[in-house]
């Protein structure tokens, strides 16, 4: 191979990957929180609601899940504001993108994590006098929620990925910060040899993190 | 609205090209994935650790890098792909990850002893997978293998990015002649989720119809 490999561009450059980065690991936070909102009440009304109610759940949950990410970004970008009549900030209309999107996934994971909380720890809770609601807080979600946990970490890390479509409508993240100095400097396998392995470390490294964090609360 | 029923043959065309990219991509990470999954749960360390790595490395990265990475990188090896074909290798190696995963953990959940009492029996190691361990291992590979099918055709979206007109792209250049963006967002919505609601009731029926199973 008579190609030269030459960093210096990006190395010049390389607070364009750096603070990409940053705006990834917040887009994916701030998507995850929000998701996990959305994702926690509807599998609420989900387990303690009607036939109607499980039926809207169901239809949001199988519509996100079965359109590509890509189409609901445009759909979210170009397409909403086109006919409410407004504009957002790209980042702003990414992170609703990605909450709703994320908001699916959390449905089923906390669905099926309330459905695997034993029921004798719910009648426990009724037999000591507490109400519903206190069932609820101190109960079902802390049990929920280190049933859930390996399911989350995944998802965390999977929406962490899936930042990276935020390029296609300009937010200045990790890929689109590489898609620059791709587009400016034509140093393709180097600007990328630097992209995929930031990714791949910050992705194992949210993995790692969480699979302690799992162990911490696993349930025996 | 009528633009995006005129539109109708053009978008035909385009979902043409999302499901050709994503039937030669299925094709291809099935046949590698199974095979490069066998080798991760029977092959010796030499094989073990690089399908690992492999495994990790191509599950680990976003799909957009990697498509990006093999569409721009691969001519400064002197391999020129049309653009069709590095999206078809990009996805299929992404999706091939995935694959060995799932194949992996359909052979790791048939318990030893089935293959010890084949090996008992003097069934050869060919024989013992063909006979023993595939078919047990077949009813919990197929659901896995569906999710992945769709999300094949749900990745398959992001070849519109390299310029490839598939299903996602011929809905862009519609909407660049009409300004109509949002009847033809939702109709492509329909139209990909027509295809993926088939497959995903297709993985939850074949997963109650082996919900009979139990170890």
């Amino acid at each position: 191979m008579t190609y030269h490999l030459n960093y210096d561009f990006i190395w010049r450059h390389f607070d364009r990957l750096g603070w990409g980065l940053v705006l990834s690991l917040e887009l994916a936070l701030i998507s995850i929180l929000i998701g996990m909102a959305i994702g926690l009440s509807l599998a609420l009304a989900y387990t303690g609601g009607g036939r109607f109610i499980r039926s809207l759940v169901a239809a949001y949950v199988e519509f996100i899940r079965n359109v590509p990410l890509l189409l609901l970004v445009y759909l979210v970008f170009y397409g909403v504001p086109s006919v409410g009549g407004f504009a957002y900030e790209a980042t702003a209309g990414f992170v609703i993108t990605l909450a709703v999107y994320a908001g699916a996934t959390m449905v089923e994971v906390f669905r099926a994590g309330l459905a695997a909380v034993p029921g004798g720890l719910t009648d426990a809770g009724k037999a000591i006098g507490l109400t519903g609601w206190q069932r609820l807080i101190w109960v079902r979600l802390p049990t929920m929620f280190r049933i859930v946990l390996p399911s989350l970490s995944n998802a965390y890390v999977s929406l962490f990925k899936d930042t990276s479509l935020a390029s296609v409508i300009a937010v200045p993240e990790l890929t689109y910060g590489a898609q620059w100095i791709n587009t400016n400097s034509f140093r393709v396998i180097e600007v990328w040899s630097v992209t995929a392995p930031m990714y791949l470390v910050t992705g194992y490294g949210l993995l790692f993190l969480l699979q302690r964090l799992e162990r911490r609360f696993a349930v025996h | 609205m009528l633009y995006a029923i005129r539109s109708l043959p053009f978008l035909w065309q385009g979902l043409l090209v999302t499901l050709e990219v994503s039937a030669l991509v299925v094709f291809f990470s099935l046949i590698a994935g199974v095979i490069l999954g066998v080798g991760i749960v029977y092959g010796p360390p030499w094989l073990y650790w690089p399908i690992r790595i492999y495994s990790d490395f191509f599950r680990g990265i976003p799909l957009l890098v990697l498509i990006f990475f093999i569409y721009y990188g691969l001519p400064l090896f002197g391999l020129n792909f049309t653009n069709f074909g590095s999206v078809v290798l990009a996805l299929s190696a992404f999706e091939t990850a995935h694959i060995i995963e799932v194949v992996r953990g359909a052979i790791q959940s048939i318990p030893r002893g089935q293959n010890e009492a084949a090996k008992t029996i003097g069934l050869t190691f060919g024989k013992r997978l063909l006979y023993v361990i595939a078919p047990q291992a077949a009813r919990r590979f197929l659901p896995p293998w569906i999710n992945a099918v769709v999300d094949t055709v749900k990745g398959s979206a992001l070849v519109s990015l390299v310029g490839i007109v598939d299903l996602m792209l011929a809905i862009q250049q519609v909407i660049g002649r009409t300004y109509i963006p949002m009847p033809l967002y939702v109709l492509g919505a329909v139209m990909y989720f027509v295809i993926n609601y088939s497959l995903s009731s297709a993985s939850r029926a074949l997963e109650a119809r082996f919900a009979y199973i139990r170890e």
